[in-house]
């Protein structure tokens, strides 16, 4: 998919992966909106691109309340057309330090599923169906290798982004041959807030920069036609844009 | 004919009267019987405008209470709008008081957000150009956070942005729901392409259905704006020259597909356009074979464009059969198929 000129959606797009995204997007020359809960830092990033002068427009919702999806995606439509790649980036861990399951409160745990589950699953039902309308279009889940290995004290997360895939996999298996294509994307350990707040020791010398796995990432999206439908990737397996 | 007063669970189990104007027959089905009416080679063209919440309750700078109702974006950021005075949908729009006339200049606030009034539109004072002191998306932000959905008072409840959303829904250019497709959901929409049947969308503007102004009612609808993308175009020509059948859901898209026809000698082109086409008995349309439409009142402009498909005395048998069956009318009611 040739990127210039596209209307791109990403949530989670004030700080790490989700602000890399957005930049290098806006700077392929697609038509992006970055949402985030945090209006001031999320205005920044949009601002920074527009005096750069490409497309970017920063609105602020938070993709876990039910009642923003519908202003979320028309406001988006509006500012830059039809949707044709909707980035799920937006995702929390519950509180800090991760507790294990029996310690998890069981609405932290409903928390983390309505922002990293059923959130995403309202927004992109929101904008699928237009997208298969008009016969193409790309959903990407940002997921993690908690989704596929038990690490103690992810339960929450880990169980939230296993769920994400799967719902990915089912999006892929009955939207499949109208054109509209769903990806699970593992990005790996990155340098980012959220993941100094699950391992604050971690050593950031051993950790991947948002900005390389959005360039994998501009790469899958370039090369989309070419990828299965449903399929889950590991952002450093990616060639990069 | 009595309306839905509220949206079904299940629109895709409602009424669907089928007109043929071929055979003379009218049938009662469901919607969810479309699959069996319609035939592979067949194009359905749909509007896949999202509706906007264009109804803003706010004060002039006077302090006296208004309603703004939007039509829609005009040049340099501003939008035309029909006024209503205080009050809301639950009141029948012609038993709404009067607005108080606004001259160009009054500053009105909207919710969050704020507004001029620009200029004041014949043919009727509550006809207005409005320009609003945001841009871009703290605007849209300030719209959705401020605006309702436009309803009328036989619904039972208020409704909700969801409500009003196509399952196609795309930009936010509608005043009202291009409420033909409510019924159409994607298992629907996927049996009718597994089957053969071809979809194409358009986005139509769709505009206000009554203001309870007798000048302003007299003049609607309105020039509405369009966008049709080149892949319409294309599969329309494709569809035609194939033997298929091209059936718009909904006026809208035939007031777009042949409005846009009308003004380039017959031929279809991409991109944007404004139409104030008004069809009726006599216009023979160029683009569009049939129409999957809401059951209408023989009152009503939706209706006299109906007369562009099918004779007169075969859609007032029709609306008497709907009537002696018990279909529901407006936007969450049933459906009818003329082709």
């Amino acid at each position: 998919m040739k990127l210039a000129g596209k209307a791109v959606l990403v949530t989670g797009a004030s700080r790490g992966l989700g602000e890399a995204l957005m930049k290098r997007l806006a700077r392929k020359g697609a038509r992006v909106v970055g949402v985030s809960r945090h209006p001031q830092e999320m205005e920044a990033v949009a601002a920074a691109l527009r005096a750069e002068g490409h497309v970017a427009h920063a609105l602020s919702y938070d993709v876990g309340d039910k009642e923003a999806i519908y202003p979320l995606v028309g406001a988006a439509s509006a500012l830059v057309g039809p949707l044709d790649i909707l980035v799920h980036n937006a995702s929390t861990l519950g509180p800090t330090p991760l507790p294990l399951l029996l310690d998890t409160a069981c609405e932290d745990l409903s928390q983390v599923l309505e922002v990293n589950l059923v959130g995403p699953f309202r927004l992109t039902k929101a904008v699928a169906g237009a997208m298969a309308m008009r016969g193409s279009g790309v959903v990407v889940h940002i997921t993690s290798d908690a989704a596929v290995s038990a690490y103690p004290r992810w339960g929450a997360y880990a169980v939230s982004k296993l769920a994400l895939e799967h719902l990915g996999r089912i999006w892929a298996a009955e939207l499949e041959g109208t054109g509209v294509r769903f990806f699970n994307v593992d990005p790996g350990e990155m340098d980012t807030k959220m993941h100094a707040d699950a391992l604050p020791d971690a050593d950031p010398a051993t950790l991947s920069r948002p900005d390389d796995v959005a360039a994998r990432l501009l790469g899958l999206l370039e090369r989309a036609e070419a990828v299965a439908s449903g399929s889950r990737l590991e952002a450093a397996r990616l060639e990069a844009a | 004919m009595n309306a839905a007063r509220w949206p079904r669970e299940h629109p895709e189990a409602n009424r669907l009267l089928h007109v043929s104007p071929a055979t003379g027959r009218i049938s009662d089905k469901r919607v969810e019987h479309l699959p069996e009416l319609l035939r592979a080679g067949d194009l359905l063209v749909v509007n896949d405008a999202a509706t906007l919440p264009a109804a803003l309750h706010g004060r002039t700078e006077q302090g006296a209470s208004i309603e703004l109702r939007l039509l829609g974006p005009e040049a340099e950021g501003t939008w035309t709008a029909v006024l209503f005075g205080t009050g809301d949908w639950r009141m029948r729009t012609e038993d709404r008081p009067a607005p108080p006339a606004l001259p160009v200049g009054t500053r009105l606030t909207l919710g969050t957000l704020t507004a001029c009034v620009v200029e004041v539109l014949p043919p009727s004072p509550r006809l207005l150009r409005v320009a609003f002191d945001a841009q871009g998306a703290t605007l849209w932000a300030g719209l959705y956070a401020s605006g309702r959905p436009i309803q009328y008072s036989y619904l039972a409840g208020p409704l909700a942005l969801w409500h009003l959303q196509t399952a196609y829904a795309a930009r936010p250019w509608a005043a009202e729901a291009p409420s033909a497709g409510l019924p159409l959901n994607w298992t629907l929409l996927l049996e009718l392409r597994r089957k053969g049947v071809r979809f194409a969308s358009l986005t139509h503007a769709a505009g206000l259905s009554s203001t309870g102004d007798a000048a302003l009612d007299a003049a609607l609808p309105r020039p509405e704006r369009f966008d049709i993308p080149a892949a319409t175009v294309e599969a329309i020509h494709a569809t035609r020259a194939a033997g298929g059948r091209v059936i718009a859901v909904g006026t809208t898209v035939v007031r777009a597909l042949e409005g846009r026809a009308v003004q380039s000698g017959g031929t279809l082109f991409p991109g944007e356009g404004v139409t104030d086409l008004l069809m009726g008995p006599g216009f023979v349309p160029h683009v569009v074979n049939g129409l999957f439409t809401g059951v209408h009142e023989p009152t009503t402009s939706h209706y006299t464009l109906l007369q562009a498909f099918a004779p007169l005395p075969l859609l007032r048998e029709a609306a008497q059969i709907a009537e002696k069956l018990g279909y529901l009318g407006h936007e969450f009611g049933d459906s009818c198929l003329i082709l």
